[in-house]
C-alpha cells in the first residue's frame, strides 16, 4: 500500500516501529499546531463580532433584510449527542483493531462498520448544524464568529470526513479479505490518525460550544 | 537496516539513468536532491538578478531605472525567492543527497513522497514567479502584512500569487519534513545511535521540526488571508471587527523558526567541514547539538522582537527582548566550538573551508547586530531601515549562503564524481566574500543614518548616495563571483568523472562508496561505533581507506519509479491555483473539483501501486 | 595556489587602510535624518542604550574575530602533516563561554528594561502638546485638537516642550519616525499607538514613513519644524484661520480698504485671484478632497488630501517630495501621476495651462 510497507517486511527500521506509524505520529505533532493556530484565532476574537448572531447570548443581526433580536444561536444537547458519537467511534476503531490484529474478520467488519458509521453521522451532524445556522442569518461572512467557528470546524469536519474515507476504504478491503491480521497496520495508522481527530473535537467542544 | 544484501525472487527494479523520463519518475533520493540543486539554483539566481536590479535603480538619489510599482515586486518577489526558493530547497539538496548516505540507507523512509515534494515545489515555484509573465507579480512584501494585502489596497492578482504560491510550497514542505524526520528517526544504519549521528544530520533533524511546527501557522494565516480576498471575510480586516496585528503574529510565530529553518542546516554544514579540514573531531559534539536544539526551542518563543514598533506595551517588550538575549548564548556556544574545533588542528585551507570560515566570520556580524536589536528601545530606530537588512543578509547570506556555497564545494566530488578546481573556488571566495562585506556592511551606515528598507529611490539631500553607490559596485562583484562558481562546475562537466572517493579524508559514512554513489549507495553498511565511523576505518586501517569498488547490486530492492507523485503534485497545483479565478468567472469551482480529482486519483494510484 | 595567495595576503594586508577610509568618509557626511545625533530626550535615551550595546558588541567582535583569525594563522597545516591531537572537548572551556556571554547579556538587559518602561508611557501634564498623527497613503495629516489646527506633512512643535502624540492611520499600516527625537511608531487603523519626545533645539528636520504602505512608500516623508514658543504660537494663530477645527472653516471677509490707489489696486487683483481661485478649487474638483479656507468643507473628519488652507508657507510639497517653488506645483498641478507614480491624488479633469497659473498663484497666496 505505501512505500515503507515493502521496507518494514524486508529491513528492520532503528526504532523498531513501522516508519509509517512514525509518519502518522510526525503529522499528528504538526497538525496540532494547524489546530492551535485555529483555535487562538477563535479565542482572539472572541467576543469581537460587529453583529449577531452570537453563540451564547442574545444580539442584534440581520435576518430577512431587516435588523433584529435574534437568540443564542448554538444548540448544546445536539452536539453533545454529536461529541459523544465521535467519542465512541473511537473506541469502536480499538475494538476493530483488535479483530484485526487476531484476525476475527467478523469483529473487525462489525466495528469497522459501526466506527464509519459513527464517522458519517457526526458529520451528517455538522452539515445539519451549519445549514440550520445558516438559515438563522449565520453565514460564513456575517460577523467574526461565524468565520472563525467555521473555519475551525470546517478544518475538523475536513479531517473528519477524510478520516471516514480511509476507514471506509479499509473496511472495503476488509470484506474483501485483504486486510489479514498482518496487514493490521494499515488500520492501526487510520485508527491514531482517528484518534486525533477525535482529541481535537475533546479541546474545541469546551472551548467552543461550552465556554461562554 | 540494510547491514547485507538480502536476495529477493523478482527481479530489482534498477533505474533506467537516461531521459527526461528517467527524471520524472525518479525515486531516487540523490536524483531528486540534483533536481533540487539545479531547480533551487535557477531560482536562487533568479533571485540575485531581482537583486542587482534593485540595486542599480538604488544607485542614485530619485532614480527612475525601474518603476515603483516594479521595485515593490522586486524586493518581494527577492525575498520570497530566496526564502523559499533558493535556500530553503538548496537545503533540501543536501538533506535529499546526504541525510540518507550519512546515516547509511539505501533511501529515504517514503521514496516516492520525496518526489512528490519535489514537484510540487517546483511547480510552486513556476506558479508563483508565473505572475511575472502577466504583469501580476506580488508586490505587497515576504511579509505580506495585513490591510495592505486587502482587496480594497491590493486590487488584482499580484497577492493571490503570493498567497497560493506560498500554500503550494508550504504541502511540499511539509512533505519533505516528515519524510526526512521518519528517515532520521528510522533509518540509521547499526550503531548510529542519536548522539553518534553526524552534526549536519543533527541540525537537519531540528530543522525538520522546526518545519513541522511552524509550517502549520502560516498555512492557516495564509488561509485567512485568502478568505479575506476571496470569500468576503474579515479575519485581518478593521471594517469588519478583524484586526490586522493578528497577522503579524501568526506570520512571525512562522516567521521566526523560518530564520532558524533557513541557517540551521547550514550550521550542521559548517559542523561537518570545520572537523574534516582541521582533522580534528568537532569540539563539544554534545554541546553542539544541545546549543541547536535550544536554539529551535528558543526560536518559538521571540515571534514578537519583529513587533516591537507596534507598541506592545513595555511587558511584552521586556518578555520577547530577553527571551530573545538568551537566544544569542547556544549561538555563541557554537561559534566557539567551531573556533574550538580549528584550535590546534592542522587547518587545510581549500575551498570549502575558505567558505566554511567565511560563514562563522560573517555569521558573528549578525549575530551581534541581532543583539543589538533584541533591545527594543534601539530597535525602534533600527527596525525598517537598512540596519535590518544588513543584519539578516548577514545571518541569511554571510551566514546561510556561504554554508550551502562550502557544502556544495565540499559535496561536489560525491554528487558528480569531478573536483571542482581548488583555484578558482578560492577566487569565487576571495570575490565572494569581498562582494557580500561591501554590498552589505555599509548598509549598517546607512540603516543608522535614517535610510527606511523597502523604498524604491530617496531624496539627494538626505545623503545616501555615496554608500548605496558603493553597495551596488559590490553586489556587482558579488554577481560576477557566482559567474565563476558557475564556470568552475561547467569545466567540471568537461573533466572524466575521476574523483576518489574521499577527496578530503571525510570522518562520515559518505565517504566510504565510490563518487558518484551506486543507486543503491551501499551494498553493505559498516557498523558504526562513534560519531565519525570514516576516520575509525581509516585509523584501523594504518591512515589510508582502500578505494572502494563499484559492485553489480544485483539482487537488491529498489523502489520501483513512478509519475503518480508528479501527477499528484499537478493536483495539488490545480486545486489550490484554482482559486485565482473566483473573481474571474463564477464556475471557478470547476478547476477546483478538476485539481481534487486529480490529486484523488493521483494519490489513489500511488497507494495501489507496489513500491517495489 | 601559491599566486592566488599572495594576492590574497596583499589584499588582507591592504584591508585594514580601506576599512579605515570608509570609516572616515561614513562619518564625514551630514545625514539629516540619522539616528546618531539625537536632538530629542526620547532618541537621547535610546542613543545611549545603543552606545553601550555598539561598545559590548565591538569588544565581543574584536575577541572572537582576532582569535578566529589567530587561529587560521596559526594552525594552517599542510596536507602531509601528522594528524594534530584529537581533542574532542573541554567541559571547563565550554561552561566558561557559555557563562560570559550570559553575563554580558545581564549588563546589556538591565539599561534595556529600564529603557523600555522609561520610554512607554503616555506623556501627560500640564505644557504638554496634544498632536494627532493620521497616516494616509502616501502623506501625514496632523491635528493639533486642543490650538485648532489641521495641517499636512509638517509638523511644528515648541522646542522645550514635551509634545504627545496619538496616532493611527486612515488606511493601511504606517510608521512614524523622525529619526533624531524618537523611534518609529507603527499605526494601526482603528486603534491610537503613542509616542512622546522633547525637542532640544530648533530647527527642520525630516522624518518618513517607515513601514511598507504601498506604490509610494519611499515618498511619504514629513517635516518637522521646532521653533521657539513665540514662533510657534504665531504659527498656530495663523492656522487657525479657515481651519476645519475652528469656526467650520469659515473666514471673516476682510472688509478693510487700503487707503492709497496702489494699494487699492493689489487689493483688487488680490480679491479677483481669491475669487477666480476659488471657483476653480471647486470647479475642478479639489474641494473633494481638500480643505482650503474661504471655501465650502468637505468635513473634517473625511478630508482625503491634506488640508490646503496655508499651502503657500509650507517648506515642501507633496509629502516632502519637492521644495515648496512655483514650478514644482506648476509641475505637480499638470500631471501628479508623473511627478508620483501611484499617487492617490487624481484630478476630475485635465487643467489648462491658465487653469494651473491661476491655481498655483491662489494656493500660493495663501501662507
Amino acid at each position: 500500500m505505501s512505500d515503507a510497507a515493502a521496507h518494514a517486511i524486508e529491513h528492520p527500521t532503528t526504532t523498531g516501529i513501522d516508519s509509517r506509524k512514525v509518519a502518522i505520529w510526525t503529522l499528528i505533532g504538526s497538525e496540532c499546531l494547524l489546530f492551535a493556530s485555529l483555535i487562538s484565532t477563535y479565542l482572539v476574537y472572541k467576543g469581537k463580532s460587529l453583529v449577531g448572531p452570537l453563540p451564547h447570548t442574545e444580539s442584534q443581526c440581520m435576518l430577512h433584510g431587516k435588523m433584529q433580536a435574534c437568540e443564542p444561536i448554538f444548540s448544546i444537547p445536539l452536539v453533545t449527542f454529536g461529541t459523544a458519537v465521535l467519542l465512541f467511534s473511537s473506541f469502536f476503531v480499538v475494538l476493530a483493531l483488535y479483530g484485526a490484529q487476531k484476525g476475527n474478520r467478523k469483529m473487525l467488519i462489525t466495528w469497522l462498520s459501526a466506527t464509519v458509521v459513527c464517522g458519517l453521522f457526526f458529520i451528517g451532524m455538522q452539515v445539519y448544524e451549519f445549514s440550520h445556522f445558516y438559515h438563522e442569518g449565520l453565514g460564513y461572512t456575517t460577523n467574526l464568529f461565524a468565520s472563525t467557528f467555521y473555519t475551525l470546524t470546517g478544518f475538523h469536519g475536513s479531517h473528519v470526513t477524510v478520516g471516514v474515507i480511509w476507514l471506509a476504504t479499509l473496511l472495503v478491503m476488509a470484506i474483501r479479505g485483504k486486510l489479514p491480521a498482518g496487514k493490521s497496520l494499515n488500520l492501526e495508522i487510520a485508527a491514531l490518525y482517528w484518534h486525533f481527530v477525535d482529541v481535537v473535537w475533546i479541546v474545541i467542544f469546551p472551548v467552543v460550544y461550552l465556554m461562554r | 537496516m540494510a547491514t547485507s544484501v538480502v536476495d529477493h525472487a523478482p527481479a530489482s527494479h534498477h533505474e533506467p539513468h537516461t531521459g527526461i523520463w528517467s527524471w520524472i519518475t525518479t525515486v531516487d533520493h540523490k536524483r531528486i536532491g540534483i533536481l533540487y540543486g539545479v531547480t533551487a539554483f535557477i531560482f536562487f539566481l533568479l533571485g540575485g538578478i531581482e537583486a542587482l536590479i534593485m540595486r542599480i535603480q538604488l544607485m542614485k538619489p530619485d532614480n527612475t531605472f525601474v518603476s515603483p510599482e516594479l521595485f515593490n515586486s522586486l524586493f518581494t518577489m527577492h525575498g520570497t525567492t530566496m526564502i523559499f526558493l533558493g535556500v530553503m530547497p538548496l537545503s533540501a539538496m543536501f538533506f535529499n543527497y546526504f541525510i540518507p548516505l550519512q546515516i547509511g540507507a539505501r533511501d529515504v523512509a517514503f521514496p516516492r513522497l520525496n518526489a512528490f515534494s519535489y514537484w510540487v515545489f517546483l511547480l510552486g515555484g513556476l506558479f508563483i514567479n508565473f505572475s511575472f509573465l502577466i504583469n501580476a507579480a506580488p508586490n505587497a512584501g515576504w511579509f505580506g502584512y495585513a490591510n495592505l494585502t486587502s482587496n480594497q489596497y491590493s486590487p488584482g492578482l499580484n497577492t493571490d500569487f503570493w498567497v497560493l504560491g506560498l500554500q503550494i510550497l508550504g504541502v511540499a514542505s511539509m512533505a519533505a519534513a516528515i519524510n526526512f524526520f521518519v528517515t532520521i528517526v528510522n533509518m540509521r544504519a547499526p550503531g548510529m545511535k542519536m548522539l553518534r549521528m553526524p552534526m549536519f544530520v543533527w541540525m537537519s533533524f531540528i530543522t525538520q521540526i522546526l518545519l513541522l511546527l511552524a509550517f502549520p501557522v502560516i498555512t492557516i494565516a495564509l488561509v485567512f488571508l485568502m478568505m479575506d480576498r476571496h470569500f468576503a471575510t474579515h479575519f485581518f480586516l478593521p471594517e469588519g471587527g478583524g484586526d490586522p496585528i493578528l497577522w503579524q503574529h501568526l506570520f512571525w510565530i512562522f516567521g521566526h523558526p523560518e530564520v532558524y529553518i533557513l541557517i540551521l542546516p547550514s550550521f550542521g554544514i559548517v559542523s561537518e567541514i570545520l572537523p574534516v579540514f582541521s582533522r580534528k573531531p568537532l569540539f563539544g559534539y554534545t554541546a553542539m547539538v544541545f546549543s541547536g536544539a535550544f536554539i529551535a526551542f528558543l526560536g518559538f518563543g521571540v515571534w514578537s522582537h519583529h513587533m516591537f514598533s507596534t507598541g506592545m506595551g513595555p511587558f511584552a517588550d521586556a518578555f520577547f527582548s530577553l527571551s530573545t538575549m538568551l537566544i544569542a548564548v547556544p549561538t555563541g556556544v557554537k561559534i566557539f566550538n567551531w573556533i574550538g574545533t580549528m584550535w590546534g588542528g592542522s587547518l587545510q585551507l581549500k575551498t570549502p573551508m575558505l567558505f566554511a570560515i567565511g560563514m562563522v566570520a560573517q555569521f558573528i556580524v549578525g549575530g551581534l547586530s541581532g543583539v543589538m536589536h533584541s533591545v527594543p528601545p534601539a530597535d525602534l530606530q533600527q527596525t525598517d531601515t537598512y540596519f535590518i537588512v544588513a543584519h539578516f543578509h548577514y545571518v541569511l547570506f554571510g551566514g546561510a549562503i556561504f554554508g550551502l556555497t562550502a557544502g556544495a564545494y565540499y559535496w561536489f566530488p560525491k554528487m558528480f564524481g569531478r573536483m571542482l578546481d581548488d583555484k578558482m573556488g578560492k577566487l569565487h571566495f576571495w570575490m565572494m566574500f569581498l562582494g557580500f562585506n561591501i554590498t552589505f556592511f555599509p548598509m549598517h551606515f546607512l540603516g543608522l543614518n535614517g535610510m527606511p528598507r523597502r523604498v524604491y529611490t530617496y531624496p539627494g539631500d538626505l545623503n545616501f548616495e555615496f554608500w548605496n553607490q558603493v553597495q551596488t559596485w559590490g553586489s556587482l562583484l558579488l554577481g560576477v563571483s557566482f559567474l565563476v562558481f558557475i564556470y568552475n562546475m561547467w569545466k567540471a562537466s568537461r573533466r572524466p568523472a575521476d574523483a576518489p572517493a574521499d577527496p578530503w579524508r571525510g570522518a562520515t559514512l559518505e565517504w566510504l562508496i565510490p563518487s558518484p554513489p551506486q543507486e543503491f549507495n551501499f551494498a553493505d553498511v559498516p557498523p558504526v561505533h562513534s560519531a565519525t565511523p570514516a576516520w575509525d576505518l581509516r585509523r584501523a586501517g594504518g591512515g589510508t581507506l582502500p578505494e572502494p569498488q563499484r559492485v553489480s547490486g544485483a539482487g537488491i530492492h529498489m523502489p520501483r519509479p513512478s509519475y503518480w507523485p508528479a501527477v499528484t503534485a499537478v493536483g495539488v497545483l490545480v486545486t489550490i491555483g484554482s482559486i485565482l479565478f473566483t473573481h474571474a468567472f463564477s464556475q471557478w469551482y470547476f478547476i477546483t473539483l478538476t485539481g481534487a480529482a486529480i490529486l484523488i486519483y493521483g494519490i489513489y494510484r500511488w497507494a495501489y501501486e507496489p513500491a517495489f | 595556489m601559491e599566486k592566488s595567495s599572495g594576492l590574497v595576503r596583499r589584499l588582507a594586508r591592504q584591508a585594514p587602510a580601506l576599512c579605515l577610509l570608509l570609516l572616515i568618509a561614513a562619518c564625514a557626511k551630514d545625514y539629516p535624518q540619522t539616528t546618531l545625533q539625537p536632538r530629542g530626550d526620547f532618541a537621547r535615551m535610546v542613543d545611549d542604550l545603543f552606545r553601550t550595546t555598539v561598545v559590548w558588541a565591538t569588544i565581543v567582535f574584536v575577541l572572537v574575530e582576532g582569535v578566529l583569525l589567530w587561529a587560521i594563522f596559526k594552525f594552517r597545516g599542510r596536507a602531509d602533516d601528522p594528524e594534530p591531537r584529537q581533542v574532542h572537548g573541554n567541559t571547563t572551556l565550554e561552561v566558561v563561554w557559555t557563562v560570559i556571554p550570559a553575563f554580558i547579556l545581564v549588563a546589556i538587559a538591565v539599561p534595556t528594561v529600564k529603557t523600555i518602561f522609561k520610554t512607554s508611557d503616555y506623556a501627560t501634564g500640564p505644557g504638554v502638546v496634544q498632536i494627532e498623527v493620521i497616516g494616509h497613503q502616501w502623506w501625514w495629516e496632523f491635528r493639533y485638537p486642543e490650538l485648532g489646527v489641521v495641517t499636512g506633512n509638517e509638523m511644528h512643535i515648541p522646542v522645550g516642550k514635551t509634545v504627545n502624540l496619538r496616532m493611527t492611520t486612515a488606511d493601511v499600516l504606517h510608521s512614524f519616525w523622525v529619526p533624531q527625537f524618537a523611534g518609529k511608531r507603527d499605526v494601526f487603523p482603528g486603534r491610537y499607538n503613542p509616542l512622546w519626545f522633547k525637542a532640544e533645539v530648533t530647527g527642520i528636520f525630516s522624518g518618513q514613513c517607515a513601514e511598507f504602505c504601498g506604490v509610494q512608500h519611499a515618498r511619504m516623508g514629513f517635516k518637522l519644524i521646532s521653533e521657539t514658543q513665540e514662533e510657534f504660537d504665531a504659527w498656530v494663530a495663523r492656522e487657525r484661520i479657515g481651519s476645519p477645527l475652528v469656526n467650520a472653516g469659515t473666514v471673516p471677509a476682510d472688509t478693510t480698504t487700503p487707503a492709497d490707489s496702489a494699494g487699492r489696486a493689489a487689493k483688487l487683483a488680490a480679491d479677483s485671484l481669491e475669487q477666480a481661485g476659488r471657483a476653480l478649487f471647486s470647479g475642478a474638483g479639489c474641494i473633494g478632497c481638500h480643505a482650503m479656507v474661504g471655501t465650502p468643507l468637505a468635513s473634517a473628519t473625511s478630508l482625503k488630501g491634506p488640508n490646503l488652507s496655508h499651502v503657500g508657507s509650507r517648506q515642501t510639497l507633496v509629502a516632502g517630495l519637492m521644495p515648496n517653488t512655483e514650478e514644482n506645483l506648476r509641475k505637480w498641478l499638470a500631471n501628479p501621476d508623473s511627478v508620483k507614480q501611484g499617487t492617490l491624488m487624481v484630478l476630475p479633469k485635465k487643467l489648462t495651462d491658465a487653469e494651473i497659473a491661476t491655481l498655483v498663484a491662489y494656493l500660493r497666496s495663501h501662507r
